[in-house]
Order: C-alpha cells, then sequence, then structure tokens
C-alpha cells in the first residue's frame, strides 16, 4: 500500500492517489477484518471457510464485472437477478430434457439467452431513450414474473443434473474452486478491456460527460446498447453458473441479488455518477461485503443484522467519497485563489 | 502576409424561422494572423463560428478552404478539415487524463490493438512543452482550471494539426495572469502559419492580439481591415452604430424616496465595490456585456447567491444574509432571466403560476380557494393585457405573453422593488413595446425598478438612470440625458475615456 502511494503521489495526480488507494484501502480492510475474526474464531480461515468464501462471492462477483461496465457509463442494470433466475431454470430444463448434452453447450445457450434479455434492455434505453433505471426496473419484474409462469412451481434438482457440471462449483484448482478461477479469468479480460482497449475507454467518456462524448464522435448509442448486451451476457453465464453451484433452482432463484451487486460495486469504487471506478475495485466490494457478512456469522450476529450493515457500508463508502472530494475541491479553490 | 486565405466564408446567409441571423457575411482568415471578431451581443458572431465549426449549416454562401469550397456537415468532418474550435466552457472528460482527452476516440494503438499510453502521453507533454505549459499529461483533467482545461483543448486542436483555430470568448473566464499566458500560446500559434480567429468583447486585448478585425452588427460585416485601420473609438462606433428604430413609450416621473441602498457589495471572484440606490418612480438599467456580473449582482440583492460584504437597504430595514422569502416579505419583486427555467411552471395553468407567489392570500382553511386564484390572477392578468384564457397552460402562450405572465405573478407581491433581467429577450416587437410600456407604468405608480438589459437601445429608452458594469465593477453611472450607445459601451468595455470621467462616482444620486 504505502508503494502503492508513493509512485503515484510522485505522479502528484490527487485524483489518482484518491482512486488507487481506493483498491489498497479495500485489501488493506479486508486484510484487518479477516485477521480480527480469525483472532477471536481461528476457524475463519479453515481451508474449508475459505473455500466457501470463494463460492460465495464468485457469482457476486461475476455479476459486478457487468454492472461495471454499466455503472461507469452512467447507467444500471437492475433487470439482472431475473436473467440468471431464468437462465439458472434454462440450464437445468435443458439437462433434463435433453440428457447427455455437454455442460459447455448448456452454458453457451445460457449465455445467449442472457445476450437475447440483454437486448431488450439495450433495445429500450439505447434507442429507446428510456432511463436504464425504468426501463431495467421494469424488465425486472417482467422477466421475473415470465419465469414464474413458466416455471410454474417446478423445481430443478441437483439429482437431473450431470455430476460431470456440478463439478464447477464444488472441485478446486491449487486450492481455488473452479468456478472462482473462471469469475477471476474474466475479472482479467475485463480489466485489460477497460483500461487498455478503446472500447473501454469509451465506456469512461460516456459516463464522464456524455455530450463530450458526442462531440468527440463517439457513437453513444451503440456503446450503451454494448454495455447492456454485456450485462445480460454475463448474467446468462452467472445463470448457468448459479446452477453448477447450487443443483437446485425453482422460480425464485437468484431474487434481490441485485442489490447486492450494485452495492458491491459502488463500496468498490465507481462512482453512482459514471466516469470513475475499476473491476478490481469492484470485485474487492464484492469481497469486502462477503468477508463482512461471514465475519457476522462467525461472531454469531443474529441474520438480520446484517442487511442492516450491508448498507451501513454502503452509506459508508458513499460519505466518504463524498469526504474526499469535497476535500479535493477546498483544496482546488485554496489552489486557484493564490493565482 | 499571405495573400490566400486559410478558411474564407463567401457571402453567407442563415436565418432561425424568420429570424435573419446572417445577411451576407464574408470572412477571411489568414495564415500567420489573429483575426478578431467583434460585435454586441446579437450580433451573430456565435453563428457564425458554428458554421465554421460544422455545428450549423449557411443557408446560403460557402465557406472554402485553401480556395476550394467545402460543406461541413459534423463538426468531425470541421476537425478533418483542419478547423478548430475552442469554447468558452470547454467540454472535457474531467475524470479522464489529459492525454485521454486530447486522444479520445484516436487513440495510439500498439500491435494488440492496445492503447498506446506511452506514445499518447509523449505526443502530448511535447506539446504543452512547446506551449510552455507545465501541465503533465497523466493529470486527470479534474481540478484544473478553466485556462488549463483550454489549454488542453488546444492541444487537441494542435494534434489535429488543425489550421484553423476558432476562439469564442476564450478569456471571458480568465484571470490576467492566465490571459497573458494564453496569448503567448496564441502568438507562437501565429509564427507558425496559423490562422486564429479570436471572439472578445474586451477592446485592450483585441488590440494587443489581432492583426485584423471585423466588426459585426445586427449579422453584417459593418467593418474590416488591417489593425492599422482601426481605434478603439472606431470599433465601439462601429458595433453599435444604430439609429433608436423603436419608439419608448417613458413617462417622466418625479422620483420619490429611496427604496434601494446597497453599499459595498461584494462576492468575491464576481463584482465587487458595488454601491446604488434606486428610488420610487425610478427605472435603473443595469447594464454591461454578458459577464459582467449584472444578473450576479440582482440575484445577491434577492438573496439567492450569498454576498461576502457590503449592506443591502430596502427603506430602512437592513437585509443581511437574506434569503429569497425575506427579501419578498421586504418588498423585492424578482423576474429572472429565463422564464421557462425559472420563472414559469409550463404545465400548470396561467392562473396558478400567477398566484404562486401569493398562496397564503389565495387559501381558506389552509386550502387554495379557486374563486380568490382566479380573482388576483384576473387582476393582475387584465393590467398586463394578457392575450389568452387564465385556465390555460403558460406552456402554450407566446413568448410575449409568457413573459406578461411573469410580471404579473410578481406585481401579485405588490413589491416596492422589482428587478427585471433581460424582460424581452426571446420576445417579437409588439409584445415588447407592451413590456416597456408596463414597466413605464409602474414606475408611474411609484415602484423602483432595477432592469438588467443587454440591448442598448431599451436601455437608452426606457432608464431614468444607467448603472454600467465591466468585470464586476461599476465604471459608470450615467443620468437618462448622457446615455448614449458610446458612452455606455465605452464604459462596459472598460475603456477610461473622457465620457467616463464625467461622471464616475456610483454613489452619486444620478439626477
Amino acid at each position: 500500500m504505502t508503494k502503492e502511494l508513493k509512485s503515484t503521489s510522485a505522479g502528484q495526480g490527487c485524483l489518482n492517489v484518491l482512486l488507487r488507494s481506493r483498491e489498497s484501502n479495500l485489501v488493506l480492510l479486508i486484510a484487518v477484518m479477516t485477521a480480527l475474526t480469525t483472532s477471536l474464531n481461528p476457524r475463519f480461515i479453515s481451508p474449508q471457510s475459505l473455500k466457501d468464501l470463494m463460492l460465495n462471492v464468485s457469482i457476486i462477483a461475476l455479476l459486478v464485472l457487468g454492472q461495471t461496465v454499466i455503472i461507469v457509463m452512467r447507467q444500471i442494470d437492475l433487470s439482472i437477478s431475473s436473467i440468471v433466475g431464468i437462465t439458472a431454470f434454462l440450464s437445468g430444463t435443458l439437462f433434463i430434457n435433453h440428457p447427455g448434452i455437454p455442460g459447455v453447450v448448456v452454458v453457451l445457450i445460457a449465455i445467449l439467452a442472457g445476450l437475447l434479455l440483454g437486448a431488450v434492455n439495450a433495445t429500450l434505453i439505447a434507442w429507446g431513450s428510456i432511463p436504464a433505471l425504468i426501463t431495467t426496473l421494469g424488465t425486472l419484474y417482467i422477466f421475473r414474473g415470465a419465469n414464474y409462469a413458466w416455471v410454474h412451481g417446478r423445481q430443478v434438482n441437483a439429482v437431473n443434473v450431470p455430476s460431470s457440471f456440478l463439478t464447477i462449483g464444488t472441485s478446486t484448482f491449487a486450492g481455488i474452486p473452479l468456478l472462482t478461477w473462471i469469475v477471476l479469468s474474466l475479472l482479467a479480460v475485463f480489466a485489460i478491456g477497460l483500461r487498455h482497449y478503446i472500447v473501454g475507454r469509451e465506456f469512461y467518456a460516456i459516463g464522464s460527460n456524455p455530450n463530450a462524448a458526442v462531440l468527440a464522435g463517439i457513437n453513444v448509442r451503440r456503446r450503451l446498447a454494448i454495455g447492456f448486451l454485456i450485462s445480460g451476457a454475463i448474467a446468462g453465464l452467472a445463470g448457468a453458473l448459479w446452477l453448477a453451484r447450487f443443483g437446485t433452482v425453482d422460480a425464485t432463484a437468484a431474487e434481490g441479488i441485485e442489490l447486492t451487486v450494485i452495492t458491491s460495486t459502488v463500496v468498490g469504487g465507481v462512482a453512482i455518477t459514471g466516469g470513475v471506478g475499476t473491476v478490481v475495485g469492484a470485485v474487492l466490494g464484492a469481497l469486502l461485503l462477503s468477508v463482512f457478512s461471514s465475519t457476522l456469522v462467525f461472531l454469531r450476529v443474529p441474520s438480520f443484522w446484517q442487511q442492516a450493515f450491508q448498507g451501513a457500508m454502503l452509506l459508508l463508502a458513499i460519505a466518504a467519497d463524498a469526504y474526499l472530494a469535497h476535500r479535493h475541491a477546498l483544496r482546488l479553490r485554496v489552489k486557484w485563489s493564490r493565482v | 502576409m499571405s495573400s490566400t486565405p486559410t478558411i474564407e466564408l463567401v457571402d453567407i446567409y442563415k436565418s432561425f424561422g424568420s429570424t435573419r441571423v446572417l445577411e451576407g457575411v464574408s470572412l477571411p482568415l489568414f495564415p500567420g494572423e489573429v483575426h478578431s471578431l467583434m460585435g454586441e451581443n446579437g450580433a451573430g458572431k456565435s453563428t457564425l463560428v458554428k458554421i465554421m465549426a460544422g455545428l450549423y449549416l449557411a443557408d446560403r454562401g460557402a465557406v472554402r478552404i485553401g480556395g476550394h469550397e467545402v460543406l461541413f456537415r459534423s463538426t468531425a468532418q470541421a476537425q478533418q478539415a483542419g478547423v478548430s474550435v475552442i469554447y468558452q466552457e470547454p467540454t472535457l472528460f474531467r475524470d479522464l487524463s489529459i492525454a485521454e482527452n486530447v486522444f479520445m476516440h484516436r487513440q495510439p494503438k500498439t500491435g494488440y490493438g492496445w492503447i498506446d499510453y506511452a506514445e499518447m502521453n509523449r505526443v502530448v507533454s511535447q506539446h504543452l512543452r512547446q506551449l510552455g505549459v507545465s501541465l503533465r499529461p497523466e493529470d486527470p483533467v479534474l481540478g484544473l482550471s478553466i485556462a488549463d482545461q483550454q489549454i488542453v483543448e488546444i492541444v487537441k486542436a494542435l494534434t489535429f494539426e488543425a489550421k484553423v483555430l476558432i476562439m469564442d470568448e476564450p478569456t471571458a473566464a480568465l484571470s490576467l495572469e492566465e490571459v497573458k499566458r494564453l496569448f503567448q500560446v496564441v502568438e507562437r500559434l501565429r509564427t507558425k502559419e496559423a490562422a486564429i480567429m479570436f471572439v472578445s468583447h474586451r477592446l485592450e486585448e483585441v488590440f494587443a492580439i489581432s492583426q485584423r478585425i471585423t466588426v459585426m452588427r445586427d449579422g453584417r460585416v459593418v467593418g474590416s481591415g488591417s489593425i492599422k485601420e482601426w481605434t478603439p473609438e472606431k470599433v465601439i462606433h462601429n458595433m453599435v452604430g444604430r439609429s433608436l428604430e423603436a419608439l419608448y413609450p417613458k413617462e417622466k416621473v418625479e422620483p420619490g424616496k429611496v427604496v434601494l441602498r446597497v453599499r459595498n457589495l461584494r462576492r468575491a471572484g464576481v463584482f465587487k465595490e458595488i454601491s446604488f440606490e434606486v428610488r420610487q418612480g425610478e427605472i435603473v438599467c443595469l447594464s454591461g456585456l454578458v459577464g459582467a456580473g449584472r444578473s450576479e449582482v440582482a440575484r445577491a440583492i434577492f438573496g439567492i447567491d450569498p454576498l461576502d460584504s457590503g449592506e443591502v437597504l430596502i427603506g430602512d430595514t437592513a437585509l443581511t444574509n437574506h434569503t429569497p422569502q425575506l427579501a419578498m416579505a421586504a418588498g423585492i419583486g424578482f423576474v429572472p432571466e429565463d422564464r421557462q427555467q425559472q420563472g414559469l411552471v409550463m404545465e400548470m395553468t396561467v392562473m396558478r403560476n400567477v398566484t404562486l407567489t401569493v398562496l397564503r392570500q389565495v387559501q381558506r382553511f389552509g386550502l387554495v380557494s379557486k374563486e380568490k386564484e382566479r380573482e388576483i390572477a384576473a387582476q393582475w392578468t387584465q393590467r398586463m393585457r394578457l392575450k389568452g384564457h387564465i385556465e390555460e397552460p403558460a406552456s402554450i402562450l407566446s413568448g410575449g405573453n409568457q413573459q406578461k405572465v411573469v410580471l404579473a405573478k410578481w406585481l401579485a407581491t405588490q413589491p416596492k422593488l422589482l428587478i427585471v433581467d433581460e424582460p424581452t429577450r426571446g420576445v417579437d416587437v409588439g409584445a415588447k413595446s407592451e413590456v416597456h410600456r408596463t414597466l413605464s407604468q409602474l414606475a408611474k405608480e411609484g415602484m423602483a425598478i432595477i432592469m438588467i438589459s443587454s440591448e442598448l437601445p431599451e436601455v437608452i429608452g426606457t432608464a431614468d438612470r444607467v448603472l454600467v458594469m465591466h468585470e464586476g465593477k461599476l465604471t459608470a453611472e450615467l443620468a437618462r440625458s448622457e446615455a448614449t450607445e458610446e458612452a455606455i459601451m465605452f464604459a462596459a468595455t472598460g475603456q477610461t475615456g473622457p465620457i467616463r470621467d464625467k461622471k464616475a462616482k456610483p454613489t452619486s444620486n444620478g439626477e
């Protein structure tokens, strides 16, 4: 952490220090929290509980990747939990109706389904110019409602799913669950895409100043559409992985997780006002929330408090951002008044 | 200088609806020259700039680059042709670095399609160094002053290899030091044979930097030539030299008691040393160029923006740290400039709009009484000779009638002092003179009025006294008999001359 700070303070970009330190602060917080809980209950870092922790955070972290792209563009996607629900059940039915179907094919179909549902959002938002908050709130209910109608009280059970597929959620490689490896590799892809490819930087430009983005010649509608397609495809993948992780899927699968995903993303330093934040930070945000709730479990805090703590953490993160931005603005005003 | 212009506008016409904005404007920009474009607000300068930038298409006439006719259908086409425009308010991505801002959407790439940050930073830092600016390409734009943001825009223009650089009032938001640095940058670009157009209101700057001046008035070029042919007096005369076309109904009124007295108003960086008073029956005009701080003074008097120091007295009551609510209670009415945004609720009926300021008077048992509402609304709209029914939504009225509704709304509070900001902007000629007649009538009945206007004929036609502001300070106080367009323009551009010296004390009584 000190290294980080030194290298950037040499660069003197105040904002860079803030941004970089967001990730290092998150790592620090996670480390402190883990150390504290371990000192009270050493079982907290037993291999089994670490594995559980990683499994718990993986699907949220995956969804956080798509949500980061969306929020960086000053948009929001609430519909992801319903897409996960539909595609999870779809994956299960594929295994039931087509015995012997390869897992890869199921995953690809789930991604395709997510892409199609994301296309509904993309069309309404990019070309219908309906605000994302309204559009995805609508599709959140529509997709879930359609899911209820389709599932009609049925349920997919682990016995219906080939065990080879379920190993994604159980087996490990180098001590890390397969599921987590999938998420980590996608994290790398997203981190590089958003930092090192022009399209990634254009997402930031759109969130930072939409009018200037148009003036720079960026096709804003198309970028918005791409974002919601990505978010939908990621949710489709998450649906297939949801089945692999839990084995049982009914109509309520993944209900409400969109809020956890958005909270994680914002706690991870992606500004809800767009233009700022990284996928690494956002995933660390998800990890922090996950560690935090396991901590509460290990410390035997009643479960109804957990949600309240999650909300408190969100507000704390935003308050800290606002405070830092305010201080930064004050410093600038002092600097200018000296000119 | 070279004889073929880098870019040339030939006989450009442009209308918006029935309003002619440009009528046969021709303008050449030569390489290695700074060409200043001057004119009053509304002379058509901005429209001309936007045609060169590719934002508007001319109705008639041609744009030639290097002698060849071109047609800009988008800003991108203009940029590719080598025309870059720097607006007063830079349009940047504040969350991204300087280098990213410069190269957004056209970042240099390495073999794998990765963005070549090293190359980007190298090019930008080279340009920054050449401009003699101590900014670093990795610095975020968030936190840069307006002046530095303009530098970023200039670097962007340079990476487009702009042959033509158009700067639309670039110095309006800059401090003296920053202006100096900008001029050094401009001078360096000029020696590299760039053709530069400089739009500014500040005479001293124009004469310091230009090789050529063109003056526009009412959509036409009224004078153009090398700097040697111009004097500040001649520029001003060209800018305003028109006769009063319209008659302004003006009632003779003996001013009564002092209604408003302000002393040494100061708001850091916006205005300072503002002292004046307004009497019953007087119309006092605050004149000056856009950005001189006129509206800001009015907003501070009404309590919208806080004052850093100074006193505001209504009659004998001092208003300190007051809110608009307190100002209204003390008897001030304020008609803002932008009636669509601030003055009217478009979806509501005329009646509702008029009674918004006096809801307390129209309530009965805590509920709004429709009869009382109708009564008050009818009374004031009739006085304003409003065309249209009071139960129709305000949005369907014409601009002039909307302005009457706004006025009626404030008259319903029966203020002692009425502040009107640009009351006739965007209003047709007929409605204009009705607004003037109403203001004049109100003054006759004993109301004190402060009017802010950018239209000189309006100022001269309606004002009993004219207060002129320049860069946040009062530079002249002119009685009705002394207020000529030349005198006002002189003070508004910060010129020190014989006219200003006649009446330099801003606190004198005016009559």
